[in-house]
């Protein structure tokens, strides 16, 4: 059970943290202990590479890969860094708070063995603000952890030693955007930056820097005690490992839930999810939070993978998924989520700054019954400006326009007849 | 030192020095700085600004762009509590905005205000991260989940009517 199911092993039905000493009883900071003195960085690596993890975070990037950028030899003299992206703060996803408030030793240990790995000697975990509760279990577990020697100097007799720190953010989706955490963690407004250079090499302060996501850090210690071998078998298809999945909207069993990488979308909804509520029917659903494009009912016996929903004209992005359902208005819903991206870009960009603002008018033009026929011609437009990726320097803007283009492709008719009858015919959170 | 500076106090003077260990220049600091001047007296004014700007050797414009970047540093004075009432997807389609009208009648301020008794400010929020307990809220470190006009009305039942003049 605990082997198929490592990032959840110790979740307890009542959701309590598991402390330093529930944690070791359940064989934590073996993997750490394993691997010190016994594996060289280049063999955690070469573990990691393997395993064919990909980044939780959203993107898909394989972890090892990202890692093996860093530079190992001949650098000169100063910080390597390692950051976690605790940011939580895609619409929808809620799947970081789970793995933070109730096993944060697990992240500790992948950390610092990831550290160990890239020879990271400062470590941070950028979380935001309102997870208080995460932050407070995060810096107990840190103490707990130098006071065992599994932090600071010569990590368990070893030339390794790392510090970690806790990092609340001051607020803004944006600071999620690895580069724009960096900015961020620097003390200034969180502007993503331009690549290259690549934060591999020139990060926070201009040091090697890798930023990999809570559930991606989680995994490592796993995968170091128990080999690639083991990760790649927990998949249900060419993706290896488990995945956090999501369900949030009208569904009987809105929840979290840790399952083999690949498991069918229809099992997600039905098994775990509980189906609809009664008296809704779906409509269609973003896999992977707000910023990736709508899958509709043809596409509920697709594989939750990378690979498979990518080819379905979408994203797994964080594998949380909002439901959309029958009483709902697929305009406000797609409203809603570009006003939320209007309001959360960084402004540097001008298709983001100035792009976004303008189709959250037509989209409220729209519901407010001022819809003109040639709006819809006017937000595909937008999307093919927008969305096209290139035109700025990070993901926000093209994944805002995610749901939007989707939406038009899928909910057409509903658009059409907010301008033909002049407005919003649903009463779902309303216009106000 | 601090004479030079008295919009600030001992204690923030010794924390925002702490912070400046761990950066390589002071205004690495600024974010860390806002934060804890904010602690100590709920929010920003232009004189903390300009103090704390002056500490760290950069110009008061550039940490007011700074400032005003993120949500949770406050320009303005807020009340003893912040409601963040979440208004992402999956709590618009479970009624956050007629939350927001339960809040606004029973304490009488919309958002961005605070109450006259400046107990609560209330905020919109981004995704809190407890989809699955939609709709949700902090009120101040508390999140909130589930939230129904009848648990609003509990919460708030002893709270003095009225921030409107």
């Amino acid at each position: 059970m605990s082997l198929d199911r490592p990032l959840t092993r110790n979740v307890r039905a009542d959701k309590s943290p598991t402390d330093m000493a529930a944690y070791e009883a359940n064989g934590g900071y073996q993997g750490l202990r394993a691997a010190m003195g016994k594996l060289s960085p280049g063999d955690c690596l070469q573990i990691i590479k393997d395993s064919n993890l990909r980044g939780r975070g959203g993107a898909g990037f394989p972890t090892g890969m990202k890692w093996s950028f860093v530079p190992m030899e001949n650098v000169s003299t100063g910080h390597k860094y390692l950051i976690c992206n605790a940011d939580e703060m895609e619409p929808g996803a809620f799947k970081d708070r789970l793995l933070l408030e109730c096993d944060p030793h697990q992240l500790i240990e992948g950390m610092i063995l990831s550290a160990y790995t890239i020879q990271a000697d400062v470590a941070y975990i950028f979380i935001r603000a309102e997870y208080l509760l995460a932050a407070d279990l995060l810096r107990q577990a840190i103490a707990d952890c130098h006071a065992k020697g599994y932090l600071g100097k010569n990590i368990l007799g070893s030339d390794f030693s790392l510090e970690m720190h806790v990092h609340p953010s001051a607020g803004r989706y944006i600071c999620g955007e690895e580069t724009a955490l960096i900015s961020a963690l620097e003390g200034k407004r969180a502007n993503p930056r331009a690549k290259p250079p690549f934060p591999q090499v020139s990060g926070l302060w201009g040091r090697p820097t890798i930023v990999n996501n809570v559930e991606t850090l989680c995994n490592i210690h796993h995968i170091i005690e128990r080999g690639a071998d083991w990760f790649q078998s927990l998949g249900l298809t060419e993706d290896a490992g488990t995945k956090m999945y999501g369900v949030s909207g009208r569904v009987k069993n809105p929840g979290c839930w840790e399952l083999p990488i690949g498991t069918p979308i229809r099992e997600i909804l039905e098994n775990y999810a509980g189906g609809m509520e009664d008296g809704y029917k779906m409509r269609g659903f973003l896999p992977g939070g707000g910023s990736t494009d709508f899958l509709v009912e043809e596409h509920l016996d697709l594989a939750m993978d990378y690979d498979t929903i990518g080819k379905a004209g979408s994203r797994m992005g964080t594998g949380t998924m909002i439901i959309l359902d029958d009483k709902t208005c697929p305009v406000g819903f797609v409203k809603n989520l570009v006003e939320f991206f209007a309001q959360e870009s960084c402004g540097f960009c001008t298709p983001c700054r100035d792009g976004l603002p303008w189709s959250a008018q037509v989209l409220d033009d729209l519901e407010r019954g001022r819809g003109r026929p040639e709006d819809l011609e006017t937000l595909a437009r937008q999307v093919s400006f927008i969305g096209a990726m290139g035109n700025t320097h990070c993901a926000l803007a093209p994944g805002a326009m995610e749901p939007l283009a989707s939406g038009l492709k899928y909910f057409r008719d509903d658009f059409e007849r907010h301008i033909s009858e002049g407005g919003c015919s649903f009463h779902t959170g309303g216009v106000s | 030192m601090s004479e030079l500076i008295p919009a600030l106090s001992e204690a923030e003077i010794a924390a925002i020095d702490a912070e400046l260990s761990h950066v390589p220049v002071p205004a690495g600091a600024a974010i860390d700085a806002l934060k804890i001047v904010q602690a100590h007296r709920g929010w920003i004014s232009d004189e903390s600004l300009n103090a704390i700007a002056k500490h760290l050797g950069m110009s008061a414009a550039e940490l007011d762009g700074i400032a005003t970047f993120y949500t949770l540093i406050f320009r303005r004075p807020v009340g003893e509590k912040v409601i963040l009432l979440c208004n992402s997807v999956t709590c618009w389609m479970k009624g956050c905005d007629a939350l927001q009208q339960t809040i606004t009648e029973q304490l009488g301020i919309g958002m961005g205000e605070t109450t006259t008794d400046n107990k609560y400010t209330l905020l919109p929020m981004t995704c809190l991260g407890a989809c699955d307990k939609a709709p949700v809220m902090m009120v101040g470190d508390d999140l909130h989940e589930e939230i129904t006009a009848q648990s609003l009305q509990a919460l708030f039942s002893n709270a003095g009517s009225g921030g409107e003049t």
